[in-house]
């Protein structure tokens, strides 16, 4: 994790606050950063997380995060976290009988539908433990991203039934987070899109944006951040 | 501020955005309700009962019925706790209820609805709703019918907008500069032309309203607001008031 987010954002892994929606957004800029900030976070509260990745392989988020101090193999191995690797996800759903229920199951879908069997794979992923399992803190959903999800062929509104049904049970129920990335796409007049990240700005308790200098590229300073809650 | 858009009774739009929250304002409609004595009925759609309860004391919380279509508004979980019927159903049964005495239905929110019901369907509905004291023939002619909609302007394109606009009795667009809020409130009252109203206020802890005397001149508002909002309007990041922190 980063510890100037950390000062930023005036939280530390002891301190973290729980029930919360947090947005990610960024624009003409990687906001990616801020994800691998999040699940090195979390993964250091001693948080049940519950990773969807659907942009990157795991070995990728692996990598970062060993330079930012978690492994996601050992937290993996040990029950800490539970990763849907997207990329591999995809290919398996086209391979297996229709009727077995996958989370990505909307990829089969010539109607892309909803995401309840995306919902209903973070509800089991996240659910109370049993007695004699290790305790975690709490649940913690991290999704990356959840544009892809629009360019996959779901809708905006698919999109936050997803979200809301998440939030109802991690966050109000389990008393957990979620953070979510989304992807502003400016002046591309991507209607799904902003219909997306104007909805969950609505539902969110703390949203953090990653712009893009004004000036343009520069070599030092890759863009700012503005956080707003 | 909070009597006159009681005052013409039928539907109070408030027209919010990511930067200008309205659910404080609902709320301190909703507070004001209650205290006159009358009973409000919640469809909430956005935030969970306890979240929407929290900051009202409990003579006010004793005159709110919350109908959850937040925790399963979909039925997804298949626990039978879900409200039967759905969304559409449960903004029926508001129609169809008998309790005696003046009442407000708050909808929070009708971009949740809009999003998820077809705009004729749910125009009907807020019609009847709003007009139900002219449809219940013994109702006195003193006790009117208030239906509070939450309305999410980034999120739905001008037809949608116009559409509930033209069903609303008041109409408040919310907005503000420099950390500080306004309404511009539309009022229309029959058979006289629409009037205009600006008010700077804040929202206390305990959803009281207090009236502001808003900011220097200089930095007030375009005063008209009903430039037309798309789904796809900017988000309001660049305002001026966000600080960037450089990493």
């Amino acid at each position: 994790m980063f510890p100037e987010l950390n000062n930023l954002l005036n939280t530390t892994p002891d301190q973290a606050e729980q029930g919360k929606l947090t947005l990610l957004c960024d624009a003409k800029t990687d906001g990616s950063f801020l994800v691998h900030h999040f699940l090195s976070f979390y993964l250091k509260a001693n948080c049940k997380v519950c990773f969807v990745a659907l942009i990157q392989s795991f070995s990728h988020y692996n990598i970062v995060g060993q330079k930012l101090g978690v492994s996601l193999t050992t937290a993996r191995e040990r029950g800490q976290l539970v990763f849907l690797e997207g990329l591999k996800s995809a290919v398996d759903v086209f391979f297996r009988p229709q009727e077995d229920p996958h989370p990505l199951q909307f990829l089969r879908e010539a109607n892309s539908g909803n995401l309840q069997p995306l919902y209903e794979f973070v509800q089991e992923a996240l659910k109370p433990m049993d007695s004699g399992e290790a305790a975690w803190r709490c649940p913690v959903l991290l999704v990356d991203d959840l544009s892809v999800l629009l360019s996959l062929g779901v809708g905006a509104v698919a999109v936050l039934d997803f979200v809301h049904y998440c939030r109802a049970t991690v966050c109000r129920e389990r008393k957990g987070n979620v953070v979510a990335l989304v992807h502003d796409s400016g002046d591309a007049e991507d209607e799904e899109n902003d219909i997306l990240l104007n909805g969950l700005g609505h539902q969110s308790h703390l949203i953090l944006r990653a712009e893009g200098l004004a000036t343009g590229f520069c070599k030092d300073v890759h863009g700012q951040p503005k956080g707003s809650s | 501020m909070l009597e006159l858009l009681l005052a013409l009774g039928g539907l109070v739009l408030l027209r919010d955005s990511v930067e200008w929250e309205g659910r404080s304002l609902l709320k301190a409609l909703i507070k004001k309700s209650a205290l006159c004595g009358e009973q409000v009925h919640i469809l909430g759609c956005e935030v969970s009962e306890e979240e929407f309860r929290e900051g009202f004391d409990s003579n006010i919380n004793s005159r709110l019925v919350y109908h959850d279509l937040f925790r399963d508004p979909l039925n997804w979980s298949k626990t039978g706790e879900a409200l039967p019927g759905g969304p559409l159903e449960a903004l029926r049964a508001l129609c169809r209820r008998t309790d005696p005495g003046p009442v407000t239905v708050a909808l929070d929110s009708l971009s949740w609805l809009l999003l998820h019901l077809p705009c004729t369907t749910l125009c009907q509905i807020l019609h009847a709703l709003s007009h139900q004291d002219s449809c219940h023939g013994d109702s006195s002619p003193g006790e009117q019918v208030h239906v509070l909609g939450l309305l999410h302007e980034e999120l739905h394109g001008p037809g949608p907008l116009g559409a509930l606009s033209s069903l609303a009795q008041t109409e408040v667009t919310l907005s503000g500069v420099m950390g500080q809020a306004s309404a511009h409130i539309l009022y229309r009252r029959p058979q006289q032309r629409p009037t205009h109203q600006t008010q700077w206020f804040s929202i206390l802890p305990d959803f009281s309203l207090e009236l502001q005397g808003g900011p220097p001149l200089e930095s007030q508002p375009n005063p008209d607001p009903h430039t037309p909002s798309t789904a796809g309007s900017t988000a309001p990041w660049a305002e001026p008031g966000y600080q960037p922190h450089f990493l």
